[in-house]
């Protein structure tokens, strides 16, 4: 495949990285107020939390480096790494298990690697790969979508923050009453049961494409998305490479056999796809260069998430596709080195 | 050997060729068996013993052995070895053999054994071969045991645990410093961020001590040493 090539003049942009990862984080806001208003004020905790441990860790790493620590403050960098874990923590998270995810994120998936630019791994989904494998049981604890007609407790802002600082709720409530399984669980443990789609979707918490304010989620990150591809902030290859990668194997099981596998759209709205696709997978440092490489980088990501989703054991599989895609980059770049205008294509260096 | 000698040797095994720490030899049973030490301290004994053992006969047949056919020969004097060490594992600690598993026969792929037998016992009268398996036995045990300690305090809260394994007698908690701990430290992921968290160290004491020794130096020697 071939891409249009830049011509000359080479006019520079005038971007730095704190604007842009201004722009990202401005980008998922409208995706946090939905969060907050279907699964209640604990993002704001997770947030907090995350931000202060990741922009301390950033602090210490920095100075134990002896390195200025207010350049790498000052980029934001730190705080999108927070952003993105406290969307991928339930709402209800012991605030020490946001603090490990957002501490081992910075400093070691970030700073043992060299610091921004040099980091292999997204830092954001290592550090929540540790606290999934370290924590299981707090990572599990989605409360329900905040719809008229779940039957559900809800819990008010000063249980919710009583969880966060002591991972504890009042005596009167159980998980049971509280927490609910996420679409993704409900349609792994039905189709486990044997049966069927159509079943498994007559569950209350299922929306019209995946679960129910879960896909309002994934609307808004969709135009946060959307607004950072015009805003030229990422480019398109990603997000793409990571929609066909999903939706392209999904749609193939779908129609063979719609019994025993959800439809692409519940892939594309039922979990983290959207998330990943326009957020996660689009980090400049630890994704491929060449866009032909960023092309099979996303399709890469999103063929792991449907191939974990379907036989995985995991029920969604985001973080862990983005890590090993990033294990793959440098396999990636070398095989999609773009050619050098008057050289031939194997690389020797001659016309 | 003088005894200044077999000190020197001593250091050499147990830090500066350290064959787990440095020359990064036999990692997958380091890494498999670290979750506590009392695995660190049985598998670093059955290793140590093979080792010596192996260093030894391979020095006693140093004269007969084909060099073309030495690595061969090695495997089986190292598979014979590891054969007995097994057995008696089986015969009197056969909680602690269930307890290492697979990781007792496959001493026999540790490079680390191999590697010995082909760089010092091959050339070297017995006697030292034998002083070089304890030396670097030793290294490889210490590790184990050093890693062992650290992800069991990380991961389960405790020192020694089942320590009865090798001891005998009733099943002990060890000494409990509190209940529950950090899973990760015990699952595979910890082994490899112990073992690199153990390199760091080693390399930040090495750089350390260096940078004593040249300030040490007067300033002609030290600007040589640069």
């Amino acid at each position: 495949m071939e891409f249009a090539r830049r011509q000359s003049p080479y006019w520079s942009a005038r971007v730095a990285v704190p604007s842009l990862m201004l722009q990202v984080l401005a980008a998922l806001v409208p995706a946090a107020i939905a969060h907050v208003w279907f699964f209640g004020p604990g993002f704001i905790f997770n947030l907090l939390i995350a931000s202060i441990f990741a922009v301390g860790g950033e602090w210490l790493a920095m100075h134990v480096r002896k390195r200025p620590p207010e350049v790498a403050l000052s980029d934001y960098t730190a705080l999108v790494t927070a952003a993105l874990l406290a969307f991928a923590v339930p709402s209800l998270t012991p605030w020490w298990v946001t603090a490990t995810g957002a501490l081992f994120a910075i400093v070691v998936a970030k700073h043992l690697y060299g610091g921004l630019g040099f980091n292999i791994f997204n830092p954001a989904m290592a550090g929540y790969v540790v606290i999934l494998i370290a924590f299981p049981m707090h990572l599990n604890l989605w409360i329900a979508p905040r719809m008229g007609d779940i039957d559900y407790q809800y819990l008010t802002v000063l249980q919710t923050l009583t969880y966060t600082l002591t991972g504890s709720l009042p005596d009167t409530l159980g998980f049971d009453a509280v927490s609910r399984a996420t679409p993704l669980d409900v349609m792994k443990s039905g189709l486990n049961g044997m049966r069927t789609v159509s079943e498994i979707r007559t569950n209350p918490i299922m929306g019209d494409f995946g679960g129910r304010g879960w896909e309002w989620i994934g609307n808004f990150l969709a135009i946060g998305g959307f607004w950072l591809l015009i805003k030229k902030i990422i480019r398109w290859h990603i997000p793409v490479g990571v929609g066909v990668g999903l939706l392209l194997p999904a749609t193939i099981m779908y129609f063979v056999d719609p019994g025993s596998h959800p439809s692409p759209g519940f892939h594309l709205f039922g979990g983290a796809a959207i998330l990943c696709a326009f957020f996660v997978a689009t980090d400049p440092v630890s994704a491929a260069t060449s866009p032909k490489g960023r092309l099979i980088f996303g399709f890469g990501i999103g063929f792991l998430i449907f191939c974990i989703r379907t036989w995985g054991s995991y029920a969604d599989g985001v973080a862990f596709a983005v890590l090993l895609m990033n294990m793959a980059v440098p396999a990636i770049d070398l095989v999609t080195r773009p050619r050098i205008v008057g050289h031939s294509n194997d690389g020797d260096g001659t016309p | 050997m003088t005894s200044s000698g077999f000190v020197d040797r001593f250091r050499t095994g147990l830090w500066h060729e350290n064959p787990g720490l440095v020359q990064l030899l036999g990692l997958c049973p380091l890494l498999a068996v670290t979750s506590s030490f009392v695995n660190g301290l049985g598998l670093g004994i059955a290793t140590l013993a093979v080792l010596m053992a192996s260093n030894g006969l391979v020095s006693a047949t140093r004269r007969w052995i084909q060099a073309e056919i030495r690595i061969p020969m090695y495997v089986l004097i190292i598979a014979s070895l590891v054969t007995c060490i097994e057995l008696i594992f089986k015969a009197w600690f056969p909680a602690l053999d269930r307890s290492l598993g697979i990781f007792i026969p496959l001493i026999v792929t540790n490079c680390a054994i191999v590697a010995r037998a082909e760089i010092f016992a091959s050339r070297n009268p017995i006697g030292s071969s034998i002083a070089d398996g304890f030396v670097m036995g030793s290294g490889f045990a210490l590790l184990l045991m050093t890693i062992g300690a650290f992800r069991e305090m990380l991961g389960q809260g405790s020192l020694f645990a089942r320590i009865d394994m090798l001891t005998g007698g009733e099943p002990m908690r060890g000494i409990v410093i509190t209940d529950g701990g950090w899973l990760l430290a015990i699952l595979p992921p910890g082994a490899f961020f112990s073992l690199a968290l153990a390199i760091a160290l080693k390399n930040i004491i090495d750089r350390r001590q260096q940078k004593k020794r040249q300030a040490a130096m007067p300033g002609r020697a030290r600007r040589a040493a640069r």
